[in-house]
Protein backbone atom coordinates (compact mmCIF):
# COMPACT_ATOMS: atom_id res chain seq x y z
CA UNK A 1 0.00 0.00 0.00
CA UNK A 2 1.32 3.23 -0.51
CA UNK A 3 2.44 5.48 2.59
CA UNK A 4 0.79 8.45 1.62
CA UNK A 5 -2.78 6.94 1.42
CA UNK A 6 -2.32 6.21 5.46
CA UNK A 7 -2.96 10.37 5.32
CA UNK A 8 -6.26 9.45 4.54
CA UNK A 9 -7.20 7.31 7.04
CA UNK A 10 -5.28 9.49 9.94
CA UNK A 11 -6.58 12.81 9.02
CA UNK A 12 -10.06 13.89 10.69
CA UNK A 13 -10.44 15.92 7.28
CA UNK A 14 -9.96 15.31 3.77
CA UNK A 15 -5.95 16.10 3.38
CA UNK A 16 -6.13 17.34 -0.28
CA UNK A 17 -7.51 19.76 -2.23
CA UNK A 18 -11.53 18.61 -3.74
CA UNK A 19 -11.54 18.24 -7.34
CA UNK A 20 -13.81 21.38 -7.22
CA UNK A 21 -14.22 24.44 -5.24
CA UNK A 22 -17.52 24.88 -3.57
CA UNK A 23 -18.30 28.80 -3.41
CA UNK A 24 -21.09 30.08 -1.39
CA UNK A 25 -22.78 32.81 -3.12
CA UNK A 26 -22.52 34.19 -6.75
CA UNK A 27 -20.97 37.37 -7.46
CA UNK A 28 -22.86 40.42 -8.21
CA UNK A 29 -21.18 40.13 -11.58
CA UNK A 30 -19.36 38.23 -14.13
CA UNK A 31 -17.84 39.06 -17.31
CA UNK A 32 -19.14 35.59 -19.02
CA UNK A 33 -21.72 33.32 -17.70
CA UNK A 34 -21.87 29.73 -19.08
CA UNK A 35 -24.94 28.15 -18.82
CA UNK A 36 -24.39 24.24 -18.81
CA UNK A 37 -22.03 22.33 -16.47
CA UNK A 38 -21.47 19.55 -19.22
CA UNK A 39 -18.64 18.86 -21.35
CA UNK A 40 -18.72 21.40 -23.99
CA UNK A 41 -19.79 24.59 -21.47
CA UNK A 42 -16.68 23.43 -19.32
CA UNK A 43 -14.52 23.28 -22.06
CA UNK A 44 -15.05 26.55 -22.90
CA UNK A 45 -14.85 28.12 -19.69
CA UNK A 46 -11.37 26.24 -19.52
CA UNK A 47 -10.11 27.56 -22.73
CA UNK A 48 -11.21 31.32 -21.91
CA UNK A 49 -9.51 31.33 -18.88
CA UNK A 50 -6.31 29.23 -20.46
CA UNK A 51 -5.67 31.01 -23.43
CA UNK A 52 -7.72 34.39 -23.25
CA UNK A 53 -7.45 35.66 -19.81
CA UNK A 54 -10.94 35.79 -18.78
CA UNK A 55 -11.27 34.57 -15.48
CA UNK A 56 -13.78 36.21 -14.41
CA UNK A 57 -16.17 33.72 -15.67
CA UNK A 58 -19.09 31.48 -13.98
CA UNK A 59 -20.51 28.23 -14.92
CA UNK A 60 -24.22 27.79 -13.71
CA UNK A 61 -24.95 23.90 -13.50
CA UNK A 62 -28.55 23.14 -12.90
CA UNK A 63 -27.60 19.59 -12.00
CA UNK A 64 -24.43 18.43 -11.59
CA UNK A 65 -21.27 18.65 -13.62
CA UNK A 66 -21.43 16.50 -16.38
CA UNK A 67 -25.18 14.82 -15.70
CA UNK A 68 -26.17 15.56 -19.13
CA UNK A 69 -26.09 14.59 -22.47
CA UNK A 70 -21.81 14.47 -21.47
CA UNK A 71 -22.49 11.14 -19.12
CA UNK A 72 -25.42 9.45 -21.47
CA UNK A 73 -23.35 9.02 -24.84
CA UNK A 74 -22.01 6.21 -26.19
CA UNK A 75 -18.31 8.35 -26.33
CA UNK A 76 -16.99 7.25 -29.68
CA UNK A 77 -14.60 9.95 -30.66
CA UNK A 78 -13.81 10.02 -35.07
CA UNK A 79 -14.22 12.48 -37.65
CA UNK A 80 -14.99 10.66 -40.64
CA UNK A 81 -17.68 12.97 -41.79
CA UNK A 82 -18.94 13.98 -45.01
CA UNK A 83 -19.03 17.99 -45.55
CA UNK A 84 -15.62 19.40 -45.78
CA UNK A 85 -16.95 21.95 -43.13
CA UNK A 86 -17.53 18.84 -40.70
CA UNK A 87 -14.58 16.95 -41.73
CA UNK A 88 -12.23 19.93 -40.73
CA UNK A 89 -13.81 20.90 -37.51
CA UNK A 90 -13.89 17.32 -36.08
CA UNK A 91 -10.04 16.46 -37.63
CA UNK A 92 -8.88 19.24 -35.21
CA UNK A 93 -11.14 17.82 -32.47
CA UNK A 94 -9.47 14.35 -32.69
CA UNK A 95 -6.20 16.06 -32.25
CA UNK A 96 -6.65 17.89 -29.17
CA UNK A 97 -8.44 14.88 -28.17
CA UNK A 98 -5.17 12.35 -28.33
CA UNK A 99 -3.18 14.48 -25.95
CA UNK A 100 -6.00 15.97 -23.88
CA UNK A 101 -5.09 13.71 -20.89
CA UNK A 102 -1.48 15.00 -20.61
CA UNK A 103 -3.03 18.23 -21.04
CA UNK A 104 -5.23 17.77 -17.53
CA UNK A 105 -2.90 15.47 -15.36
CA UNK A 106 -6.08 12.99 -16.00
CA UNK A 107 -6.39 9.55 -17.03
CA UNK A 108 -9.35 10.18 -19.70
CA UNK A 109 -9.09 6.20 -20.81
CA UNK A 110 -8.72 7.54 -24.29
CA UNK A 111 -8.44 4.27 -25.99
CA UNK A 112 -7.51 4.26 -29.98
CA UNK A 113 -9.79 1.38 -31.35
CA UNK A 114 -10.50 1.84 -35.16
CA UNK A 115 -14.27 2.31 -36.38
CA UNK A 116 -15.57 0.28 -38.62
CA UNK A 117 -18.88 1.54 -40.65
CA UNK A 118 -20.70 -1.73 -41.86
CA UNK A 119 -22.31 -1.44 -45.00
CA UNK A 120 -25.01 -3.48 -45.95
CA UNK A 121 -26.02 -2.41 -49.56
CA UNK A 122 -24.85 -1.03 -52.44
CA UNK A 123 -26.01 2.27 -51.63
CA UNK A 124 -24.05 2.63 -48.49
CA UNK A 125 -21.25 1.76 -49.94
CA UNK A 126 -21.52 4.41 -52.57
CA UNK A 127 -21.82 6.68 -49.72
CA UNK A 128 -18.80 5.63 -47.94
CA UNK A 129 -16.67 5.76 -50.95
CA UNK A 130 -17.96 9.25 -51.29
CA UNK A 131 -17.11 10.17 -47.33
CA UNK A 132 -13.59 8.11 -47.58
CA UNK A 133 -12.79 10.51 -50.60
CA UNK A 134 -13.23 13.70 -48.69
CA UNK A 135 -12.05 12.42 -45.83
CA UNK A 136 -8.29 11.80 -47.31
CA UNK A 137 -8.64 15.02 -49.20
CA UNK A 138 -8.75 16.73 -45.75
CA UNK A 139 -6.01 14.43 -44.79
CA UNK A 140 -8.32 12.63 -42.48
CA UNK A 141 -7.17 8.95 -42.55
CA UNK A 142 -10.42 6.95 -43.94
CA UNK A 143 -10.66 4.33 -46.83
CA UNK A 144 -13.22 1.58 -47.74
CA UNK A 145 -12.41 -1.93 -46.99
CA UNK A 146 -13.65 -5.67 -48.11
CA UNK A 147 -16.21 -7.74 -45.58
CA UNK A 148 -12.93 -9.92 -44.90
CA UNK A 149 -10.88 -6.78 -43.25
CA UNK A 150 -14.03 -6.51 -40.54
CA UNK A 151 -13.95 -10.39 -39.76
CA UNK A 152 -9.86 -9.66 -39.39
CA UNK A 153 -10.61 -7.26 -36.89
CA UNK A 154 -13.62 -8.80 -35.26
CA UNK A 155 -13.63 -12.71 -35.97
CA UNK A 156 -16.41 -13.34 -33.80
CA UNK A 157 -18.68 -11.56 -36.06
CA UNK A 158 -21.25 -13.03 -38.45
CA UNK A 159 -20.69 -11.41 -41.77
CA UNK A 160 -24.20 -12.28 -43.01
CA UNK A 161 -25.88 -11.52 -40.10
CA UNK A 162 -28.20 -13.86 -39.73
CA UNK A 163 -28.59 -14.21 -43.42
CA UNK A 164 -31.01 -10.70 -44.43
CA UNK A 165 -28.22 -7.98 -43.57
CA UNK A 166 -24.87 -9.24 -45.29
CA UNK A 167 -22.02 -7.40 -44.59
CA UNK A 168 -20.46 -5.64 -48.27
CA UNK A 169 -17.66 -3.64 -47.06
CA UNK A 170 -16.94 -0.74 -44.29
CA UNK A 171 -15.40 2.40 -43.78
CA UNK A 172 -12.32 2.54 -41.84
CA UNK A 173 -11.49 4.78 -39.99
CA UNK A 174 -8.25 4.60 -38.02
CA UNK A 175 -8.37 6.89 -35.32
CA UNK A 176 -11.71 6.65 -34.00
CA UNK A 177 -11.38 6.06 -30.46
CA UNK A 178 -13.34 5.54 -27.13
CA UNK A 179 -12.91 7.90 -23.98
CA UNK A 180 -14.46 7.94 -20.38
CA UNK A 181 -16.84 10.65 -20.53
CA UNK A 182 -17.49 11.62 -17.13
CA UNK A 183 -13.62 12.45 -16.91
CA UNK A 184 -13.44 14.77 -19.80
CA UNK A 185 -16.18 17.06 -17.70
CA UNK A 186 -14.00 16.56 -14.79
CA UNK A 187 -10.62 17.57 -16.49
CA UNK A 188 -11.97 20.62 -17.71
CA UNK A 189 -13.83 21.24 -15.05
CA UNK A 190 -10.79 20.49 -12.89
CA UNK A 191 -8.91 23.18 -15.13
CA UNK A 192 -11.22 25.56 -15.24
CA UNK A 193 -11.70 26.09 -11.26
CA UNK A 194 -7.82 26.18 -10.85
CA UNK A 195 -7.37 29.13 -13.13
CA UNK A 196 -10.07 30.95 -11.11
CA UNK A 197 -13.78 30.35 -12.66
CA UNK A 198 -16.59 29.73 -10.11
CA UNK A 199 -18.63 26.30 -10.97
CA UNK A 200 -21.95 26.85 -9.28
CA UNK A 201 -23.94 23.52 -9.36
CA UNK A 202 -27.86 23.27 -8.53
CA UNK A 203 -28.04 26.52 -9.96
CA UNK A 204 -30.97 26.66 -12.69
CA UNK A 205 -31.27 29.91 -14.97
CA UNK A 206 -34.45 31.24 -14.63
CA UNK A 207 -34.29 33.77 -17.02
CA UNK A 208 -31.85 35.96 -19.19
CA UNK A 209 -32.15 39.78 -19.17
CA UNK A 210 -31.90 41.15 -22.50
CA UNK A 211 -32.88 44.99 -22.93
CA UNK A 212 -31.90 46.77 -26.23
CA UNK A 213 -31.16 43.93 -27.93
CA UNK A 214 -28.14 43.02 -25.64
CA UNK A 215 -27.66 40.93 -22.84
CA UNK A 216 -27.50 42.48 -19.33
CA UNK A 217 -27.45 39.45 -17.10
CA UNK A 218 -29.08 36.32 -15.97
CA UNK A 219 -31.64 35.76 -13.43
CA UNK A 220 -31.02 32.15 -11.51
CA UNK A 221 -32.23 30.12 -8.71
CA UNK A 222 -29.86 31.72 -6.44
CA UNK A 223 -30.07 34.99 -7.32
CA UNK A 224 -29.60 38.08 -10.57
CA UNK A 225 -25.85 38.15 -11.53
CA UNK A 226 -24.95 40.74 -14.01
CA UNK A 227 -22.81 39.77 -17.42
CA UNK A 228 -22.77 41.11 -20.79
CA UNK A 229 -22.08 37.58 -22.28
CA UNK A 230 -23.70 34.47 -21.92
CA UNK A 231 -22.82 31.19 -23.81
CA UNK A 232 -25.83 28.69 -24.30
CA UNK A 233 -24.39 25.15 -23.56
CA UNK A 234 -27.17 23.27 -22.64
CA UNK A 235 -28.52 20.42 -25.49
CA UNK A 236 -31.58 18.89 -24.64
CA UNK A 237 -32.38 22.06 -22.73
CA UNK A 238 -31.81 24.80 -25.46
CA UNK A 239 -34.97 25.67 -26.81
CA UNK A 240 -36.06 26.72 -22.82
CA UNK A 241 -33.20 28.91 -22.95
CA UNK A 242 -33.46 30.07 -26.49
CA UNK A 243 -37.31 31.54 -25.84
CA UNK A 244 -36.03 33.05 -22.81
CA UNK A 245 -33.95 35.74 -25.20
CA UNK A 246 -36.73 35.49 -27.87
CA UNK A 247 -34.67 33.43 -30.35
CA UNK A 248 -36.51 31.25 -32.91
CA UNK A 249 -34.31 28.20 -33.49
CA UNK A 250 -34.89 25.21 -35.51
CA UNK A 251 -34.16 22.69 -32.77
CA UNK A 252 -36.08 19.89 -31.94
CA UNK A 253 -35.77 17.61 -29.26
CA UNK A 254 -35.72 14.07 -29.25
CA UNK A 255 -34.75 10.91 -26.74
CA UNK A 256 -31.65 8.95 -27.89
CA UNK A 257 -31.01 5.98 -26.30
CA UNK A 258 -28.48 3.41 -24.94
CA UNK A 259 -27.53 0.69 -22.85
CA UNK A 260 -24.80 -1.04 -21.54
CA UNK A 261 -23.99 -4.89 -21.05
CA UNK A 262 -22.74 -7.05 -17.72
CA UNK A 263 -18.70 -6.71 -18.45
CA UNK A 264 -17.14 -9.46 -20.18
CA UNK A 265 -13.82 -10.84 -21.17
CA UNK A 266 -12.17 -8.43 -24.15
CA UNK A 267 -13.36 -9.51 -27.34
CA UNK A 268 -14.38 -6.23 -29.44
CA UNK A 269 -11.71 -4.51 -30.19
CA UNK A 270 -12.62 -1.79 -32.88
CA UNK A 271 -16.02 0.22 -32.37
CA UNK A 272 -18.67 -0.83 -34.65
CA UNK A 273 -21.30 1.17 -36.51
CA UNK A 274 -24.04 -0.08 -38.67
CA UNK A 275 -26.55 2.00 -40.46
CA UNK A 276 -28.78 -0.49 -41.30
CA UNK A 277 -29.12 -2.50 -38.48
CA UNK A 278 -29.07 0.95 -36.39
CA UNK A 279 -26.16 -0.16 -33.83
CA UNK A 280 -23.28 1.34 -32.76
CA UNK A 281 -21.03 -0.83 -30.41
CA UNK A 282 -17.87 -0.65 -28.62
CA UNK A 283 -16.46 -2.34 -25.64
CA UNK A 284 -15.55 -0.04 -22.37
CA UNK A 285 -11.85 -0.47 -20.33
CA UNK A 286 -14.51 -2.03 -17.95
CA UNK A 287 -15.66 -4.81 -20.01
CA UNK A 288 -18.90 -3.91 -20.67
CA UNK A 289 -20.83 -3.21 -24.21
CA UNK A 290 -21.71 -0.02 -25.05
CA UNK A 291 -24.84 0.16 -27.31
CA UNK A 292 -26.98 2.42 -28.77
CA UNK A 293 -29.39 2.82 -31.47
CA UNK A 294 -30.94 5.81 -33.48
CA UNK A 295 -33.35 8.23 -32.06
CA UNK A 296 -36.90 7.81 -30.93
CA UNK A 297 -39.30 8.61 -33.63
CA UNK A 298 -41.06 11.55 -31.70
CA UNK A 299 -40.74 14.37 -29.62
CA UNK A 300 -40.56 14.08 -25.81
CA UNK A 301 -38.47 15.99 -22.87
CA UNK A 302 -37.64 13.19 -20.59
CA UNK A 303 -35.22 11.08 -19.98
CA UNK A 304 -37.05 8.21 -19.44
CA UNK A 305 -36.08 4.99 -21.42
CA UNK A 306 -38.16 2.09 -23.06
CA UNK A 307 -38.37 -1.74 -23.27
CA UNK A 308 -39.28 -1.70 -27.03
CA UNK A 309 -35.75 0.38 -27.38
CA UNK A 310 -34.06 -2.97 -25.51
CA UNK A 311 -35.79 -5.45 -27.40
CA UNK A 312 -35.30 -3.69 -30.89
CA UNK A 313 -31.57 -2.75 -30.00
CA UNK A 314 -30.89 -6.45 -28.38
CA UNK A 315 -31.96 -8.20 -31.55
CA UNK A 316 -30.05 -6.40 -34.04
CA UNK A 317 -27.16 -7.08 -31.57
CA UNK A 318 -28.31 -11.15 -31.87
CA UNK A 319 -27.92 -10.49 -36.36
CA UNK A 320 -24.29 -9.49 -35.86
CA UNK A 321 -23.17 -11.45 -32.25
CA UNK A 322 -25.41 -14.69 -32.08
CA UNK A 323 -23.18 -15.74 -29.32
CA UNK A 324 -24.08 -12.99 -26.97
CA UNK A 325 -27.80 -14.24 -26.63
CA UNK A 326 -27.07 -15.21 -22.92
CA UNK A 327 -25.49 -11.54 -22.14
CA UNK A 328 -27.44 -9.76 -19.47
CA UNK A 329 -27.98 -5.90 -20.22
CA UNK A 330 -26.81 -4.10 -17.14
CA UNK A 331 -28.20 -0.93 -17.71
CA UNK A 332 -30.11 1.77 -20.10
CA UNK A 333 -30.55 5.16 -20.26
CA UNK A 334 -31.61 8.51 -22.38
CA UNK A 335 -30.45 11.55 -22.95
CA UNK A 336 -32.55 14.39 -24.76
CA UNK A 337 -30.68 15.05 -28.44
CA UNK A 338 -30.98 18.44 -29.41
CA UNK A 339 -31.82 17.80 -33.43
CA UNK A 340 -31.37 20.41 -36.34
CA UNK A 341 -32.60 19.45 -39.95
CA UNK A 342 -28.95 19.28 -41.43
CA UNK A 343 -27.33 17.32 -38.79
CA UNK A 344 -24.99 19.86 -38.18
CA UNK A 345 -24.05 22.10 -34.82
CA UNK A 346 -25.64 25.63 -34.29
CA UNK A 347 -22.62 27.73 -32.94
CA UNK A 348 -21.93 31.04 -32.31
CA UNK A 349 -22.72 34.50 -32.47
CA UNK A 350 -27.11 35.06 -32.63
CA UNK A 351 -29.05 38.67 -33.51
CA UNK A 352 -28.96 38.82 -29.44
CA UNK A 353 -25.77 41.06 -28.83
CA UNK A 354 -23.64 39.03 -25.94
CA UNK A 355 -25.87 35.99 -26.44
CA UNK A 356 -23.83 33.14 -27.57
CA UNK A 357 -25.04 29.06 -29.04
CA UNK A 358 -23.16 25.85 -28.92
CA UNK A 359 -26.50 24.15 -29.75
CA UNK A 360 -28.23 21.41 -31.57
CA UNK A 361 -25.36 18.97 -30.59
CA UNK A 362 -28.04 15.82 -31.01
CA UNK A 363 -26.02 12.82 -31.15
CA UNK A 364 -22.71 13.87 -32.33
CA UNK A 365 -21.71 16.25 -29.33
CA UNK A 366 -19.26 14.65 -27.11
CA UNK A 367 -16.27 13.93 -30.32
CA UNK A 368 -16.32 18.07 -30.48
CA UNK A 369 -16.01 18.88 -26.67
CA UNK A 370 -12.05 19.98 -27.06
CA UNK A 371 -12.71 21.89 -30.27
CA UNK A 372 -15.90 23.36 -29.15
CA UNK A 373 -14.40 24.31 -26.28
CA UNK A 374 -11.78 25.96 -28.19
CA UNK A 375 -14.01 28.00 -31.10
CA UNK A 376 -16.25 28.84 -28.74
CA UNK A 377 -13.94 30.39 -26.25
CA UNK A 378 -12.30 32.06 -29.07
CA UNK A 379 -15.97 33.26 -30.21
CA UNK A 380 -17.05 34.67 -27.17
CA UNK A 381 -13.55 36.41 -26.43
CA UNK A 382 -13.51 38.02 -29.69
CA UNK A 383 -17.27 38.67 -29.97
CA UNK A 384 -16.43 37.23 -33.70
CA UNK A 385 -17.10 33.84 -35.09
CA UNK A 386 -13.93 31.63 -35.09
CA UNK A 387 -13.31 30.25 -38.99
CA UNK A 388 -14.13 26.65 -38.24
CA UNK A 389 -17.22 27.26 -37.19
CA UNK A 390 -18.55 29.94 -39.86
CA UNK A 391 -20.23 26.78 -41.35
CA UNK A 392 -22.65 26.11 -38.21
CA UNK A 393 -24.42 29.48 -37.60
CA UNK A 394 -27.52 30.18 -36.86
CA UNK A 395 -28.23 32.73 -39.93
CA UNK A 396 -27.71 29.46 -42.58
CA UNK A 397 -31.33 28.61 -41.95
CA UNK A 398 -32.63 31.88 -42.73
CA UNK A 399 -30.19 32.30 -46.13
CA UNK A 400 -31.23 28.71 -47.19
CA UNK A 401 -27.49 27.64 -47.02
CA UNK A 402 -27.68 24.20 -45.15
CA UNK A 403 -24.71 22.09 -44.38
CA UNK A 404 -26.34 19.00 -45.31
CA UNK A 405 -24.09 16.51 -42.95
CA UNK A 406 -27.01 13.78 -42.68
CA UNK A 407 -24.98 11.45 -44.91
CA UNK A 408 -22.40 11.33 -42.12
CA UNK A 409 -24.19 10.22 -39.02
CA UNK A 410 -23.29 7.06 -37.45
CA UNK A 411 -27.00 5.89 -37.48
CA UNK A 412 -29.51 6.61 -39.93
CA UNK A 413 -32.04 8.29 -37.82
CA UNK B 1 -45.28 -1.25 -24.53
CA UNK B 2 -46.53 2.40 -25.33
CA UNK B 3 -50.52 2.55 -27.04
CA UNK B 4 -51.59 5.53 -28.72
CA UNK B 5 -55.73 5.76 -29.54
CA UNK B 6 -56.18 6.14 -33.30
CA UNK B 7 -59.86 7.85 -33.50
CA UNK B 8 -61.13 5.04 -36.39
CA UNK B 9 -58.93 2.20 -34.70
CA UNK B 10 -59.01 2.52 -31.43
CA UNK B 11 -55.50 2.42 -28.74
CA UNK B 12 -52.87 0.54 -30.69
CA UNK B 13 -48.77 0.21 -29.87
CA UNK B 14 -47.18 3.30 -30.89
CA UNK B 15 -44.63 1.37 -33.11
CA UNK B 16 -47.76 1.57 -35.72
CA UNK B 17 -48.03 5.19 -35.69
CA UNK B 18 -45.52 7.71 -37.41
CA UNK B 19 -45.74 11.63 -36.03
CA UNK B 20 -45.82 13.81 -38.84
CA UNK B 21 -44.54 17.42 -36.51
CA UNK B 22 -46.33 20.11 -34.80
CA UNK B 23 -49.75 21.80 -36.47
CA UNK B 24 -48.96 24.77 -38.19
CA UNK B 25 -50.16 27.12 -40.29
CA UNK B 26 -48.26 27.58 -43.65
CA UNK B 27 -47.83 31.29 -44.81
CA UNK B 28 -49.05 32.05 -47.91
CA UNK B 29 -46.37 31.14 -49.89
CA UNK B 30 -47.19 33.70 -52.66
CA UNK B 31 -46.76 36.24 -50.46
CA UNK B 32 -44.24 35.74 -47.71
CA UNK B 33 -41.08 37.07 -47.85
CA UNK B 34 -38.19 34.68 -47.62
CA UNK B 35 -37.46 34.67 -44.24
CA UNK B 36 -41.26 34.39 -43.09
CA UNK B 37 -41.19 31.46 -45.00
CA UNK B 38 -37.86 30.16 -43.63
CA UNK B 39 -39.28 30.26 -40.42
CA UNK B 40 -41.76 28.42 -41.71
CA UNK B 41 -39.83 25.91 -43.36
CA UNK B 42 -37.03 25.60 -39.94
CA UNK B 43 -37.82 26.91 -37.07
CA UNK B 44 -40.03 24.89 -34.71
CA UNK B 45 -40.85 25.28 -31.61
CA UNK B 46 -38.55 23.12 -29.21
CA UNK B 47 -39.36 23.75 -25.80
CA UNK B 48 -41.77 21.16 -24.00
CA UNK B 49 -45.20 21.97 -23.24
CA UNK B 50 -48.86 20.52 -24.89
CA UNK B 51 -48.53 20.38 -27.96
CA UNK B 52 -50.88 19.91 -31.16
CA UNK B 53 -49.57 17.16 -33.57
CA UNK B 54 -50.10 15.41 -36.71
CA UNK B 55 -49.97 11.72 -36.00
CA UNK B 56 -51.00 8.92 -38.89
CA UNK B 57 -51.51 5.46 -38.30
CA UNK B 58 -49.74 3.95 -40.85
CA UNK B 59 -51.52 0.47 -41.28
CA UNK B 60 -54.85 2.35 -42.41
CA UNK B 61 -52.83 5.37 -43.32
CA UNK B 62 -55.42 7.37 -41.17
CA UNK B 63 -54.31 10.93 -40.39
CA UNK B 64 -55.26 12.78 -37.34
CA UNK B 65 -54.47 15.14 -34.99
CA UNK B 66 -53.18 14.24 -31.28
CA UNK B 67 -52.70 16.41 -28.19
CA UNK B 68 -49.35 15.85 -26.44
CA UNK B 69 -47.07 16.45 -23.16
CA UNK B 70 -44.25 16.49 -24.37
CA UNK B 71 -42.59 16.79 -20.89
CA UNK B 72 -44.76 14.24 -19.03
CA UNK B 73 -44.83 12.21 -22.59
CA UNK B 74 -48.22 11.65 -22.04
CA UNK B 75 -50.98 11.90 -25.18
CA UNK B 76 -54.08 14.28 -24.00
CA UNK B 77 -56.88 13.44 -26.71
CA UNK B 78 -56.86 12.70 -30.34
CA UNK B 79 -59.41 13.16 -32.83
CA UNK B 80 -60.15 13.62 -36.71
CA UNK B 81 -59.33 17.31 -38.43
CA UNK B 82 -62.47 18.46 -39.75
CA UNK B 83 -61.09 21.81 -40.86
CA UNK B 84 -60.91 22.99 -36.92
CA UNK B 85 -58.39 22.62 -34.89
CA UNK B 86 -60.39 22.94 -31.13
Amino acid sequence: MPWRLLRFALSGKHPEPRMFTRHERLRPAYDCVIIGGGGHGLACAYYLAREHGMTNVAVLEKGYIGGGNTGRNTTIIRSNYLTPEGVKFYDASVKLWQDLSQDFDLNLFYSNRGHFTLAHTDAALRTMRWRAEVNKHYGVDSEVVGAEAVKAACPLIDLSCGGHAPILGALYHAPGSIARHDAVAWGYGRGADRRGVEIHQQTEVLGVDVRGGRVQGVQTSRGYVATPKVLCAVAGFTPRITDMVGLRTPIFVHPLQAMVSEPMKPWLDPILVSGSLHIYVSQSARGELVMGASLDPYEVQSTRSTLDFVEGLAAHMLDMFPFLSHAKVMRQWAGMADMTPDFAPIMGRTPVEGFYLDAGWGTWGFKATPICGKTMSWTVANDRNHELIAGFTLDRFRDFALTGEKGAASVGH
Amino acid sequence: MKLLTCPVNGPRPISEFACGGEFRQMPDPARASDEEWADYVFNRNGAPGVKREWWCHIPSNTWFLAERDTARDLVLRTWLYDGETA
